[in-house]
């Protein structure tokens, strides 16, 4: 059995940080050490060596839309930003709400064996927040987070039976908070940009009301929940009250939300598009806050790839969502201005521990454990540069971009898949 | 290099360059009463009306300023189109940009759209309305309806209401910028609904009635209300919008003497005018078209031009 070691560089897991080599075999981790040697070598050299990342929001589009990303070129988008595992999200066509959909999304991330794919499964059928997906089935199956991310389940009743039903299961519901009927339209933030630029608006409120009708039903029902891509400043005060309380509340926030302003789409660039939209300064202060203080659990990308020509439409007609999965790290370390523990904490293993992929991934470093891993420069400045990404689109909003920190090298299941920033798969 | 665009009030820098281009369309009003109303000042130079959106009017205004002054015209309109064949707005763009264009007058129900058109072409781009956000040439005829009908040489210190439905209103964001810059004091008169969600550094001053302040104005500008608010919940009904903001009979005959009355058209007679605007002495909706084509010679003329002058086509 041939060994790798990963050699020269810092170790950074839950247990603290060291200087020590990594050696890998059959896919687990054997030793971590000072001057280990093996068959192969990696050379970590001023990186750190960390548990690989996971994303709790990646959308592959495939099934349905592979003109914008298929599972495989998504794995490598995901392989090449130093995550070993996704959460693919249930928005493809045919939705996750049979398993031979989920199936056919597992075994294609298999395939690609860039990274593991989770499928999340459907809360309902359709998405539509009427009748419940085959939430047991698909649990059974291995599935641990069910969302209709894209749209939230509108109808309360709806929700309240589907957290009892997932209680029972101990699988989490993660919700994509929005109003629908305060958000019909809606292009960007509702606030004095949307007003002078002539476009819809998506109140706040319409996130905030949901995130509290959530808090409150987990409170009645005891279902653990996952709150998607929190963008407003009173999001992030009623989660840290429902985790005052106790409550079996998470949280994610997405890099776009702490490092991007409405103030944007005065351009009318269709790249600024997203949902929930870009909002303000004070937003980005409390989302920061708030994933320094531990009431937002983790950073996801919410990775939504569009095509050029979806994306060429007018701003009101063109689909909302933008690239992530090459970025995150990069704008974690440069913008948050949290440690680096802090930093691969809300990208590894809270995530990983939300996900229910804890056995495999974003676990200690050590002896016995799956090596699934990223080794990254935490220093190295690059430019971001569309063309350049694994994506099989282009839509990222930070092109041009001179960021700080990248993945250097990644290992999936004992496999080297990225090597000095390629992928090798 | 790019040329120059204009699609907002903004980009002509303040009152210097909206007074510039009301100078130029005085002499454009003396080229249009002449016996033979043609310049050859645009010889030469194509410009392409490409209008997303239906409005006869405001593309007969371009196309008439741009063939008065010797540009060649083409039309592209969306029904005969290849948008309706799944071709992408870039693809449309730079396919007929390709056949040599100096100028695009774009009009689209969707914000924004001629910013995005200038991100894809080298030639001008003059936005004939973009959704709710912008109207420039209508926000300039405004102005010189007003300060000739007013026979002043700016708009200081004159008070102008603008009444209805903001939010949605490409004209009242244009005629904001336009009449604050040459110094007009302007209230914005709506029920809240009707406005935009914050007009957080918006120079005006906002009511909710019209009532209290109708004696006051030197202009009212009527918007045009559109039969779908109802179905948002926007206003009540027509009836009661008509009442509490519609020029009736009872607040025309509260109108100073010298005040004007407009409108950007079409008219909801019954609506927002529930008087017959022919009997109105201050009203010049006419003037605000007649003044239309004069307005967007001077506009072509000043981006389009290489400065030959105005004089006739010998």
């Amino acid at each position: 059995m041939s060994s790798l070691v990963i050699k020269g560089g810092r170790v950074l897991d839950a247990d603290g940080e060291r200087v020590a080599d990594v050696r890998v075999e059959g896919g687990v981790v054997t030793e971590v050490g000072a001057g280990l040697s093996g068959d192969r070598t990696l050379d970590a050299s001023g990186c750190y060596v960390s548990p690989g990342f996971v994303d709790l929001h990646t959308h592959l589009r495939e099934p349905g839309r592979e003109e914008a990303e298929t599972v495989e070129t998504g794995s490598r988008a995901a392989a090449k930003g130093g995550f070993t595992a996704v959460v693919a999200m249930p928005n493809t066509e045919p939705p996750h709400d049979s398993l031979a959909v989920v199936e056919h999304v597992r075994r294609a991330g298999e395939r690609a064996g860039l990274c593991e794919v989770a499928p999340s499964g459907c809360i309902t059928m359709g998405r539509a927040g009427e009748q419940l997906a085959p939430m047991a089935e698909l649990a059974a199956a291995g599935v641990r987070l069910f969302t209709d991310d894209g749209n939230g389940v509108q109808d309360p009743l709806v929700m309240r039976r589907a957290m009892e039903y997932a209680r029972g299961l101990g699988v989490t519901l993660a919700q994509h908070c929005e109003v629908a009927s305060l958000t019909k339209g809606a292009v960007m933030h509702e606030g004095s940009c949307c007003s002078r630029l002539g476009l819809p608006g998506w109140p706040a409120l319409a996130e905030e009301l949901m995130v509290f009708r959530d808090i409150e039903l987990a409170r009645l029902t005891g279902c653990r929940i996952h709150l998607l891509h929190l963008s407003t400043v009173r999001s992030v005060e009623l989660v840290r009250a429902a985790k005052a309380d106790g409550l079996p509340v998470t949280a994610e926030a997405c890099p776009h939300h702490f490092t991007l302003t409405d103030e944007l789409l005065a351009s009318y660039d269709p790249v600024y598009k997203v949902n929930p939209p870009l909002r303000t300064a004070a937003d980005v202060a409390a989302l920061k806050a708030g994933l320094a203080d531990g009431t937002i659990d983790a950073i996801a990308t919410d990775h939504a790839p569009h095509p050029s020509e979806a994306k060429e439409q007018p701003l009101d007609q063109a689909p909302p969502g933008m690239l992530g999965l090459e970025t995150a790290l990069s704008l974690a370390i440069g913008e948050l201005g949290l440690d680096l523990p802090r930093v691969v904490a809300l990208l590894s293993w809270r995530p990983a521990a939300i996900a229910g992929l804890e056995a495999r991934h974003g676990g200690p470093i050590a002896p016995g454990r799956p090596a699934n891993l990223a080794v990254f420069d935490p220093d190295l400045t690059w430019t971001v540069v569309p063309a350049k990404l694994a994506s099989k689109s282009r839509n990222t909003p930070y092109a041009g971009r001179s960021v700080r920190g990248k993945v250097r090298h990644t290992v999936y299941g004992g496999d080297v898949v990225v090597l000095d920033g390629e992928a090798q798969r | 290099m790019s040329r120059p665009h204009l699609r907002s009030i903004e980009e002509l820098g303040g009152a210097d360059g909206i007074l510039e281009l009301l100078d130029l369309t005085d002499h454009m009003v003396e080229v249009n009463a002449r016996p033979m109303p043609k310049v050859p000042a645009l010889r030469g130079r194509t410009v392409v009306s490409l209008f997303f959106e239906d409005s006869t009017r405001t593309r007969m205004s371009f196309e008439t300023a741009a063939k008065r002054l010797s540009a060649d015209t083409m039309n592209f309109s969306v029904s005969t189109s290849s948008v309706n064949k799944g071709e992408s707005l870039r693809d449309t763009i730079e396919t007929v940009e390709a056949m040599g264009v100096d100028a695009f007058v774009v009009r689209h129900k969707s914000s924004g759209v001629p910013w995005q058109i200038s991100r894809w072409t080298q030639a001008s781009v003059i936005n004939a309305g973009d959704g709710w956000h912008q109207h420039p040439t209508q926000a300039l005829l405004d102005c010189y309806t007003i300060r000739t009908a007013l026979g002043r040489p700016s708009l200081d210190g004159l008070r102008i209401a603008i009444v209805g439905d903001i939010k949605h209103s490409r004209v009242a964001r244009s005629d904001v910028e336009a009449f604050a810059a040459l110094g007009a004091s302007v209230v914005l008169v709506a029920p809240p609904t009707l406005l935009p969600p914050s007009i957080e550094g918006w120079p005006v001053e906002v009511r909710h009635e019209l009532d209290g302040l109708i004696g006051e104005l030197d202009v009212l500008y009527l918007l045009r209300m559109q039969r779908e608010r109802m179905t948002e919940a926007l206003v009540p009904s027509l009836r009661e919008y008509t009442a509490c903001f519609g020029l009736t009979p009872a607040r025309a005959a509260r109108l100073g003497k010298h005040a004007l009355v407009m409108h950007p058209g079409p008219m909801n007679r019954g609506i927002e005018i529930a008087v017959d605007p022919s009997e109105l002495p201050g009203s010049v909706i006419t003037q605000q078209v007649a003044n239309g084509v004069a307005v967007r010679m001077a506009v072509l003329f000043k981006l389009l031009g290489s400065g030959t002058g105005l004089g006739s086509d010998t």
